[in-house]
């Protein structure tokens, strides 16, 4: 049976990750590839790296960065932030990447979302969406949350997926740093409007909220940065307890 | 020498870099004679069956493949090629296995992305690796069950999630992406 998946989150500023990371067993914290190592021990069943930086040399700097993973990790990993074009997604997917994530660049040249699938195939085209509610509207938002647009947060779903995503990873601005659960509704609905896989993000603070997203919130991965990287919730626990759901995860038991 | 077959497609780094970990070099290779004269080869394969059929074409390989006699290793795209016909772009294969690939129904989710667990392994590929082991998978379209099926996973009703027909060995999931059981699997291969 398909499983759900877990899927650490880690934020990326010139090589390094940034946000506070508490996580036992490192080195050094700031290393992306020791962390993503240690995740890929703990049977995280994929990494996202979403690259914050706003440097010259961060296409150079990233494309390094994936290849280090590649060779360290045997799980599949996705890239994002700021990706704009073909040569872009080229360099990461040559490198290793397994996925890319684009967002901002889709919302104001949708045409992109075709042209990366037609040359890579959908299966490593994720598109990020970040929305919230405004008067009861789920409105897509650019530049992490700050800027709103016009566009429905369920038309835009259908239009990429038309356009070719293979994926959504859809982030409520409602609910992430909340620690108070996913948007269920929303992602529920965005499953039954769409026939790609959904992902969650934002929101997770305990492991009931993991299994609400998967039950009430059909999604078909969650994603979460700092519950885990501060150790407050620990991976293996985590599937645990979703198995205990009757809920199907990895287990490795080679 | 180990030779992946180089036509452009698909993301051929992280299947070296599985290989280096186990202490294997590899050479990416489109020259046929290198092709020939490697001890084992592994076919990968990603994106739409058309353009990599096209692109086997262009470097003269699609008569290749199926003349190999030592271990061929296909990979995802690079087993569905294998066989006769597939629904996408109504495309001819390599037709080293009677089968016509098919596309999932709408009754799930497509693609079908992450780890699913394999059932009823048969044969040296899967030796030590445990019934319900899982793998990850990444595939809009599948190989239905038949004689060949040497695995199955259920999604959309059980599959043939890897093939073995003579000296060809065909896996849906990417052995090179499926942390420890993958790593066995590709093990197994090279211990052919």
């Amino acid at each position: 049976m398909l499983s759900k998946r877990i899927i650490p989150c880690l934020d990326i500023k010139d090589g390094r990750t940034v946000k506070g990371i508490n996580f036992v067993n490192l080195r050094d914290a700031g290393d992306p590839v020791e962390l993503a190592t240690q995740y890929a021990l703990e049977q995280a069943d994929e990494l996202v790296f979403l690259d914050i930086s706003a440097t010259e040399q961060k296409r150079k700097t990233l494309a390094d960065l994936v290849l280090k993973v590649a060779a360290a990790i045997d799980i599949p990993f996705t890239v994002g932030g700021g990706i704009r074009s073909v040569e872009d997604v080229s360099i990461l997917l040559k490198n290793g990447a397994d996925k890319v994530s684009i967002n901002s660049a889709a919302v104001k040249n949708p045409s992109l979302i075709n042209k990366l699938s037609e040359q890579f195939g959908s299966q490593c085209i994720v598109v990020a969406i970040d929305a919230k509610q405004i008067d009861g509207q789920w409105k897509v938002h650019l530049v992490g949350g700050k800027v709103p647009t016009e566009l429905d947060l369920f038309d835009w779903a259908k239009e990429v997926e038309q356009r070719g995503a293979g994926e959504i990873l859809f982030t409520s601005m409602d609910h992430d740093g909340t620690k108070q659960g996913f948007a269920n509704n929303a992602l529920a609905r965005l499953s039954t409007e769409v026939n790609i896989p959904i992902i969650a993000s934002g929101g997770a603070g305990t492991v009931p909220h993991f299994i609400d997203t998967f039950t009430k919130g059909k999604a078909d991965a969650a994603l979460a940065a700092s519950v885990f990287h501060f150790g407050e919730i620990s991976i293996p626990e985590l599937k645990k307890q979703l198995n205990q759901q009757q809920l199907a995860v990895r287990i490795d038991e080679l | 020498m180990l030779a992946i077959i180089d036509y452009g497609a698909g993301n051929t780094k992280s299947l070296q870099f599985a290989l280096e970990r186990l202490g294997v070099n590899s050479l990416l290779t489109s020259d046929a004679d290198q092709i020939n004269s490697a001890d084992k080869v592994i076919f990968p394969g990603q994106g739409a069956a058309g353009s990599a059929m096209q692109k086997l074409k262009h470097f003269g390989l699609d008569q290749l493949i199926s003349k190999l006699q030592q271990p061929v290793l296909g990979i995802c795209l690079g087993m569905q090629l294998f066989c006769e016909h597939t629904e996408e772009g109504d495309v001819q294969g390599l037709g080293i296995v009677k089968k016509t690939v098919k596309r999932f129904s709408t009754e799930v989710k497509v693609p079908q992305m992450g780890w699913n667990s394999i059932h009823n392994l048969k044969g040296e590929l899967f030796e030590g690796i445990t019934d319900g082991a899982y793998m990850y998978l990444v595939h809009s379209y599948f190989v239905p069950n038949s004689t060949e099926t040497v695995a199955n996973a259920n999604y959309d009703g059980s599959y043939s999630v890897a093939l073995q027909k003579d000296n060809f060995y065909g896996v849906q999931f990417h052995p090179e992406k499926s942390s420890k059981a993958g790593s066995r699997l590709l093990q197994n291969f090279l211990a052919l």
